[in-house]
This record gives structure tokens, C-alpha cells and sequence, in this order.
């Protein structure tokens, strides 16, 4: 890879050259539109796509940069569901800011949630944040009167969007509203790791003591992109419940958090197409394959998942890019 | 009241008993390879699978199975050792622990495919059955042996790694990998035994589950996090802060569910979130 270890290389000249947009690229985000056209009738499926790709952008930013191990991430994409759809459910409708207050509610807990994660480490730091998933769960599922318990959160109405686009059932407003908070999710991810942050972020992941040691210090870094990563999974909750128009249970399960981390690593950690790739793949195999006992899924999902750390450790992506040439290649 | 107290802790006890069997041999192996095996529940389900099995259809004894589990799962176990878990010894935390998860998600599948997804019912001989009372305490047979058997493993484990030669490599590996190796000690051979030790202490301890908390396809799942609060809280290699996780959990989940239950398993994940921020390397951790 063409890196700051290469020989005499400018760091903002190569920052900057990282920053610029390739054909593949643009190809990718314009192939997103495809669906309005060719696949009408699945827009629902999309929006979901969308939405679990925005989830697992937001799972690498402290997973694949940063190197946090989290089985916890549901919690923000659960705090966000549920902020949102309380509001559309208690009398105020409006999308856009629906969205903003779950985003709002998730940064919060994500800010203070992560005073505690970002001080341990290792199996300390799997057991805290699973435990702060359960916490969560039970939490939601015990103030059954506010949540709705396991029967979900009903009656969740969202109005039009800009007071001109109503939540259709074809999913036309959901796919188009998801894709749009997608990308924009996603320039502010791009902007994020390529930034010099960003680049400390990276050094973090590949060497915990070196980085303080040459004036980065890790915790307030750590804290910073945990609080982005809760928000941006915020958002993607808030997008699910206003689309959907119900919340259950299951958004703040320890199952989401597991299934997010199968499609990042199956797409490719530290690539943010990786999340984008995962989801897609994952979503639309699980989508083709809903007829089958979920016993047996998870049979398939397992093999994919040992097949994928022995043969394939940088995921789909990673396993793309050795196969393109040295001067095709971005981050 | 006070006969009640004593009922609660006696079968939080039995239950923390229980959750020290599975999970002791998952803290030595942690603490000697850094390899995070989220597959060691899995180990006691298959030990739990064959003692049903064999009593039920070979119609063996419950006692005379319960070896089998443990033998069954440590073949298992270095199975799985030498031909996969060994090749990610060096790679990261994640993908070890993406691994493991993966492998629960298919012994889960397996075990729905071949038992179905129905609990396995075991019927405990009579001698171990029934109960009896001392000072108004109600006192379980079944639970009283379960107390015995993990008291004279305690027993046996402490000696064997206190008093032995072999005891003395793992200790050695434990503290210091590359030393070890530098000393002699083969460090690979000391792991595989002591991984498949562990994991047969595992399926034992799923044998013996099946009364307490029948079996199910989900077993491995289900006690992972258990299994994983007790190696955490207890610090990892310390078998002495198994026990005593193993304990404090045991007789607060069944205390919690008895005096609290509005609360559920909330806590049990609480008391854990808040240790292991103050002590990140748990009770008697030393890393």
C-alpha cells in the first residue's frame, strides 16, 4: 500500500491525494440510485440495506480505525430507534428532526457510555461492552410501560417528508431518505479517516503505547470518534424506526451488534466500502434465504464467518484489492 | 426467614458450583495463550449431548456417562485445537473472537440438526433425587453432589498446579510465555493438554447442567456470557478467582431472581460493568 512509510512523501500532499474521489467510486453511489429503476419493487429491502450499511459504517469507524472491539454497538442504533419513534409516536412527526433528536440521544449515551470503554481493554472491553448491551436490553424491556416491551413500540406516525413526500408502502421516500442520510453519513465518515484524526486514529490501532509516546495521547482521541461512531449509530436507528414506524425490542439486541460485526468483517475491516459491501451482501443473502430455519442460517452464517477470518482476514474488499493493480488503489 | 436466606445461598452456591466447572478451564487457557475461545460453552453442550445420549439410548448409567462427557469433549476440544484455533494464535482479538462465535453459531445448528431444537430431558438415578431437611434448610441431593464434585476438582486442580511438575510449566507459561519456552518448557504440548483439560472440565460441567438448567441447542450460547463474567470478574489463569466469581454470581443471580425478579439479570451485568471498570484485569488478575 502507497502509505506515509513510503520514501519522502509529503503527509498532506498524501492526506489530500487519499481525499480525491475515484472512478469506481462515483460509479458505486451512482449504481445506488439503480433500484428506483430496476428494482421497484424491493425499495423496502434497499431502505434496509441502506440503513445497515449507515449501522455498519458507524461500527468501523471504532472497530476497523480505531481497533475498539465492540458487542455492544446496537445500543446507540437501539437509543436512536427508540428516541424517534417516541417522538413521531407522542404527537411530533417531522422527519428531519426526529432524526436529529436520535442522533442528539445517542451521542449522549455514546459520549458517556464511553468515559468507561475507552479505559479498558481486551477481554475487559468485550465483557463491558456486551454487558452495557444487556444493560441496555433489560432496561428497555423492564420500562415496558414507555417502550412497549417485547410487543414493540406501536403507533409510531411520521409525517411527510418535507411535508411532500409521504412514507409510501413501496418504500419510494424510505429508500431515497435512507440513501440521502447514507451518504451524507458517509462524505462526513470519508472526511473523518482521511483527516489527520483520522490517521491518529490508525496509529492507535496499530500500536497503543507508541502513539502517546509521540505526543498523541490515546483516550481523548478514543472518546471522540466512540461518541461519532454512537451518533452516526443513532442515526441509523432513528432511520429505521421512522421508516419501519415501529420499534421492537431487537434493534438493542446483543443479535444486531453480533450481525453487524459479521458484515464488517465480511466486507472488510478499515475500508468504509467494507461496511457498505457486508451489509449488502448480508442483507440480501439473509433476504433470499428467509425461507430457511433460522437454526440452519446461522449454520451457514457460522462456516461463512470461519471461512472468512482463515481465507480471507481483510474481507471481500481486501480480497478485491490484491487483485487490482498498485496505482488503482485507495484506502 | 433466616431458613430462607440459607436456602437461597445453598442453591446459589450449587448454581455458582456449576458455573465454576465450565468456565475454569476457559480462564487457564485465556490466560496462557491469549486466545479468546467463545466455542468453550459449546464443549459442555457436546458433553451434555453424549450423556444424554448414552443414557438414553445405550441406556448407560448417569454416573458412568458422566467421564465419557469429559473425555468426549477434551478429544473434541484438541481437535478443534490443532487444526483450526492454532492457526490464530497470532492473528488479532477479533478475528479470534469472530472465529469462536462462528463456530458456536454451528455446533448450534448441529446439535438443532441431529437432537432438534427440543430440551433433552435426563433422568437422574433415585439415590440422587429427593431431598431432605436440616434446621428447616431444605438441602437437594442432586445439588449437594454437584457441591462435592466441584469441590474435590477444586481440590485436585489446586494440587495439580500448585504441586506438580506440570502444574509448574503451566504456571510458568502463564506468567511468561517466551521465558518459558527459553527455559525448555514445551509451551505448545503444555497448551494442548491444558486446553483439553479445560474443555473436558467443560463438558463435564454440561453433563451435570442438564438438571439444574436442561439442555438445548442454545446451552453454548446461553452460559457463554456466564461463563465469560466468571473469567472476566475472576481474573484471567487465577482458579482461585474463578471460584470466587463463580460464587458471587451463582448466589447473586439465584438471590436476584428470588428477592428481585422485576430486575431480571440487570444486576448481574451492572455489578460486572462497574468491577471490571475499576478492576479491568478482574479480582485476582494480574494482567
Amino acid at each position: 500500500m502507497a502509505g506515509p512509510g513510503g520514501a519522502r512523501v509529503d503527509p498532506h500532499a498524501w492526506l489530500a491525494r487519499q481525499t480525491r474521489w475515484s472512478a469506481p467510486e462515483i460509479a458505486f453511489w451512482l449504481a445506488a440510485l439503480l433500484p428506483f429503476v430496476l428494482f421497484p419493487t424491493y425499495l423496502t429491502l434497499a431502505s434496509q440495506i441502506a440503513i445497515t450499511a449507515l449501522f455498519a459504517v458507524s461500527l468501523d469507524l471504532i472497530l476497523g480505525y480505531a481497533g475498539i472491539i465492540s458487542l455492544g454497538h446496537a445500543v446507540y442504533f437501539g437509543i436512536g430507534a427508540y428516541t424517534a419513534g417516541l417522538i413521531a409516536k407522542h404527537g411530533w412527526g417531522e422527519p428531519i428532526t426526529g432524526l436529529i433528536a436520535g442522533a442528539v440521544a445517542a451521542t449522549v449515551v455514546g459520549y458517556l457510555t464511553g468515559l468507561i470503554v475507552v479505559r479498558v481493554r481486551q477481554l475487559a472491553l468485550l465483557m463491558i461492552t456486551l454487558g452495557l448491551g444487556f444493560l441496555a436490553a433489560e432496561a428497555a424491556n423492564s420500562m415496558g410501560r414507555i417502550t412497549g416491551g417485547a410487543d414493540g413500540l406501536q403507533g409510531v406516525r411520521v409525517w411527510d417528508l418535507f411535508g411532500a413526500f409521504e412514507f409510501d408502502l413501496y418504500g419510494y421516500t424510505a429508500y431515497g431518505y435512507s440513501l440521502a442520510a447514507l451518504f451524507l453519513v458517509f462524505l462526513l465518515s470519508r472526511r473523518l479517516v482521511h483527516s489527520p484524526f483520522g490517521l491518529s486514529l490508525r496509529g492507535i490501532r496499530e500500536n497503543q503505547r507508541r502513539m502517546p509516546a509521540i505526543g498523541a495521547p490515546n483516550r481523548a482521541r478514543l472518546l471522540k470518534v466512540y461518541t461519532i461512531a454512537a451518533c452516526f449509530a443513532g442515526i441509523a436507528g432513528a432511520l429505521l424506526a421512522q421508516t419501519t414506524q415501529t420499534v421492537s425490542l431487537e434493534t438493542l439486541g446483543f443479535q444486531r451488534s453480533a450481525d453487524v460485526a459479521v458484515m464488517l468483517i465480511l466486507g472488510g475491516t478499515g475500508r468504509l466500502y467494507g461496511g457498505i459491501i457486508g451489509a449488502v451482501i448480508f442483507m440480501i443473502a439473509r433476504d433470499q434465504l428467509a425461507d430457511m430455519n433460522p437454526q440452519y442460517w446461522y449454520f451457514w452464517i457460522g462456516l461463512l464467518l470461519m471461512a472468512v477470518v482463515l481465507f480471507l482476514p481483510t474481507g471481500v474488499l481486501g480480497g478485491l484489492a490484491r487483485l487490482v493493480p498498485q496505482r488503482w488503489r485507495t484506502a | 426467614m433466616i431458613s430462607q436466606i440459607m436456602g437461597v445461598l445453598f442453591d446459589g452456591f450449587a448454581y455458582g458450583m456449576l458455573l465454576f466447572l465450565l468456565s475454569v478451564g476457559l480462564s487457564v487457557t485465556l490466560g496462557l495463550m491469549n486466545f479468546t475461545n467463545l466455542a468453550h460453552g459449546s464443549f459442555a453442550m457436546l458433553g451434555g449431548y453424549v450423556t444424554v445420549t448414552l443414557m438414553r439410548d445405550a441406556g448407560w448409567p448417569f454416573l458412568l456417562t458422566l467421564p465419557v462427557a469429559f473425555v468426549a469433549a477434551a478429544v473434541a476440544s484438541v481437535a478443534f485445537e490443532r487444526t483450526l484455533f492454532r492457526r490464530l494464535y497470532r492473528a488479532t482479538e477479533l478475528n479470534q473472537v469472530l472465529f469462536t462465535i462462528g463456530l458456536v453459531f454451528v455446533m448450534a445448528a448441529a446439535a438443532a440438526y441431529v437432537f432438534g431444537t427440543v430440551a433433552q430431558p435426563v433422568r437422574v438415578p433415585d439415590y440422587l433425587n429427593g431431598s431432605f431437611r436440616i434446621g428447616g434448610i431444605n438441602f437437594a441431593v442432586y445439588r449437594l453432589f454437584l457441591i462435592g464434585m466441584a469441590l474435590v476438582i477444586t481440590v485436585l486442580l489446586v494440587i495439580g498446579l500448585e504441586m506438580t511438575r506440570f502444574g509448574a510449566q503451566v504456571r510458568a507459561a502463564v506468567d511468561n510465555q517466551r521465558m518459558a519456552k527459553g527455559l525448555g518448557i514445551d509451551v505448545d504440548t503444555v497448551f494442548a493438554v491444558t486446553f483439553a483439560l479445560g474443555s473436558g472440565l467443560a463438558g463435564l460441567g454440561g453433563a451435570l447442567a442438564i438438571e439444574i438448567v436442561g439442555l438445548d441447542p442454545s446451552f453454548g450460547f446461553q452460559y457463554l456470557v456466564y461463563v465469560l463474567i466468571v473469567v472476566a470478574v475472576g481474573g484471567l489463569g487465577s482458579i482461585g478467582g474463578s471460584f470466587l466469581a463463580a460464587t458471587l454470581l451463582g448466589v447473586s443471580d439465584v438471590a436476584g431472581k428470588f428477592y428481585v425478579p422485576q430486575l431480571g439479570a440487570f444486576l448481574i451485568y451492572a455489578i460486572m460493568v462497574g468491577l471490571l471498570f475499576f478492576r479491568p484485569a478482574g479480582l485476582f488478575g494480574k494482567r
